[in-house]
């Protein structure tokens, strides 16, 4: 469940969850969140919370509105972005409940049409996500529990994983004879098509090399490979093609 | 016509590294050209029996329905929308499969509110008739070209069709996997269904949000192609990488290559010789 932590020269005012779909913020006692200075507009700025994203809106205010020091017209907030109205600092919290709901992450459910209910309140147990899958009858609980199942995940898509170490390939013979090449990428392709053609992966474990096409098969250290991938160590001498080079760590 | 010599399939469906069920299914017939995936929702394992339903109902109904009338022969019954009966026949056969999984749903607790994402493809005479419901995906490798065919049919799609969102932004969302559109959990559903040209070399990727969440596009284009010339370890790969980056979820791919050009035998002479094939 999103809240924001309201302050004022680093003194702590006051804690507020988001639990409505729009909260307004301003200086008029009609807001859900007031803030009583000259500096903020009487209808300073809204936040529009869609089950587990939410999204700032200034509303035309006088002093503007800033997010992390930059002014801003709408802005899709982030864990731990600081908003800034006047002298006040409105820091956004989204924490992902810690769990045991990582089972159900990543969990495609459905959302009717119509039904745009209110984020969960508190951390929803493993089991109740899992048990109340989208039906009809059961719509508002099913989006309940898929914001439990998402919200605990990270919120970034994943960075593609890789090793500690940054591999590379230096040619030992032919025309390009000390040539260095980086691999960066998750897959470099050896060799000639048509010919023979070996693909470098690199993974979290490391680099391996597997043959993709050629009647013959890579060698490794003077040993031919078999259809496997195979993991490369610092220093080994590969064979594609006619052509030697070694894969090192730099 | 036996498409076996133009067409080559190959599937991969993995569990990931996180959950015990694979609750994907996946099928392909490369001779009647057709290739089906299907990623399945519900509790305990309502998922798996709707995903395994769709894929075997419509490869089975839609095996025995280009059996009776080829996909490429134009749909005159259609009136106003001049589509072919490739057409026609996956949207009939998807009502089928809807209303078996939906009565499924309905006659079982267990199965209540089940349903299943779902993409299909049937090629015939050059073309790909693709239909698709949900956030399951079909890509197109074309030379150094890969590019998503259809759009999802989810929250966080709608949200960046109306501007709420950029495509950056939503990668930082919260709300994924939220599908406006399943099969099984509605007495009819709308499929979205489009035909596309295809040509020598293409690659046609189907898969579920268990690849397309978990790897960037850039890298599932690169993957394809630079292993495009094998299939198998392409679709390996892919569903490797799937689970270098955590594997949070069931991942399946089928992967399409299109090996040669396959006209469709018109006119009698034309069929005469295609019992040949």
């Amino acid at each position: 469940m999103a809240k924001l932590i309201l302050s004022m020269d680093g003194l702590v005012l006051k804690e507020i969850t988001l639990t409505k779909e729009r909260t307004t913020i301003g200086r008029k006692p009609h807001n859900d969140i007031q803030i009583d200075n000259l500096a903020v507009s009487g209808e300073h700025a809204v936040i529009v919370t869609i089950l587990n994203d939410s999204f700032l809106e200034d509303l035309g205010s006088t002093n503007g509105t800033l997010v992390n020091g930059q002014p801003i017209k709408k802005h899709f907030l982030q864990p731990n972005d600081v908003i800034e109205l006047g002298k006040y600092k409105l820091k956004y919290i989204n924490e992902a409940p810690k769990a045991a709901a990582a089972a159900d992450f990543e969990k495609t459910m459905v959302l009717r049409p119509g039904t745009m209910p209110r984020p969960a309140p508190a951390p929803v147990q493993t089991s109740a996500a899992s048990a109340s899958m989208a039906t009809a009858a059961n719509a508002a609980t099913a989006a309940t529990a898929a914001t439990a199942a998402t919200a605990a995940a990270p919120a970034q898509a994943p960075a593609p994983a890789a090793p500690a170490r940054q591999g590379a390939i230096q040619l030992l013979s032919g025309a390009n004879v000390g040539k260095e090449l980086l691999l960066t990428k998750a897959l470099t392709t050896l060799g000639k098509p048509g010919v023979q053609v070996a693909v470098i992966t690199r993974r979290p474990q490391g680099y391996f090399i597997t043959h993709v096409e050629g009647a013959n098969f890579p060698v490794v250290n003077g040993k031919t490979l078999d259809a496997q991938a195979h993991p490369l160590n610092d220093h080994d001498v590969i064979e594609i093609a006619g052509t030697k080079m070694e894969f090192f760590y730099k | 016509m036996n498409l076996s010599d133009a067409i080559e399939i190959v599937g991969h469906s993995d569990p990931g590294m996180v959950r015990s069920h694979n609750e994907d299914s996946i099928a392909n017939d490369a001779r009647n050209g057709l290739a089906i995936l299907a990623d399945g929702m519900g509790g305990y394992n309502a998922g798996e029996v709707a995903s395994g339903m769709a894929t075997t109902v419509l490869m089975t109904e839609l095996q025995s329905a280009i059996a009776q009338r080829a996909p490429f022969e134009y749909d005159a019954d259609s009136g106003a929308e001049f589509r072919t009966h490739a057409a026609r026949m996956l949207r009939d056969q998807i009502a089928k499969a809807n209303h078996s999984i939906f009565s499924a749903a309905q006659s079982q607790p267990q199965y209540s509110g089940m349903g299943t994402t779902l993409v299909v493809a049937i090629f015939y005479d050059n073309k790909v008739s693709v239909a698709h419901i949900g956030d399951s995906r079909l890509y197109r490798q074309r030379g150094s070209e890969f590019v998503q065919v259809t759009r999802d049919h989810s929250l966080l799609q709608e949200q960046i069709d109306s501007g709420m969102l950029t495509a950056e932004e939503a990668k930082h969302s919260q709300n994924k996997n939220l599908v406006t559109r399943a099969l099984g959990i509605d007495p009819t559903v709308e499929a979205e269904i489009h035909d596309y040209e295809t040509r020598p070399d293409d690659i046609y990727l189907l898969c579920s949000d268990g690849l397309s969440d978990m790897v960037e596009d850039e890298e599932i284009g690169l993957t394809l192609e630079t292993l495009g010339g094998n299939l198998n370890l392409a679709a390996q790969q892919l569903v490797q990488m799937a689970n270098d980056n955590g594997g949070r979820d069931n991942v399946s791919v089928l992967l399409v290559r299109i090996r040669k050009e396959y006209p469709a035998a018109r006119g009698l002479f034309g069929r005469f010789l295609g019992w040949f094939k």
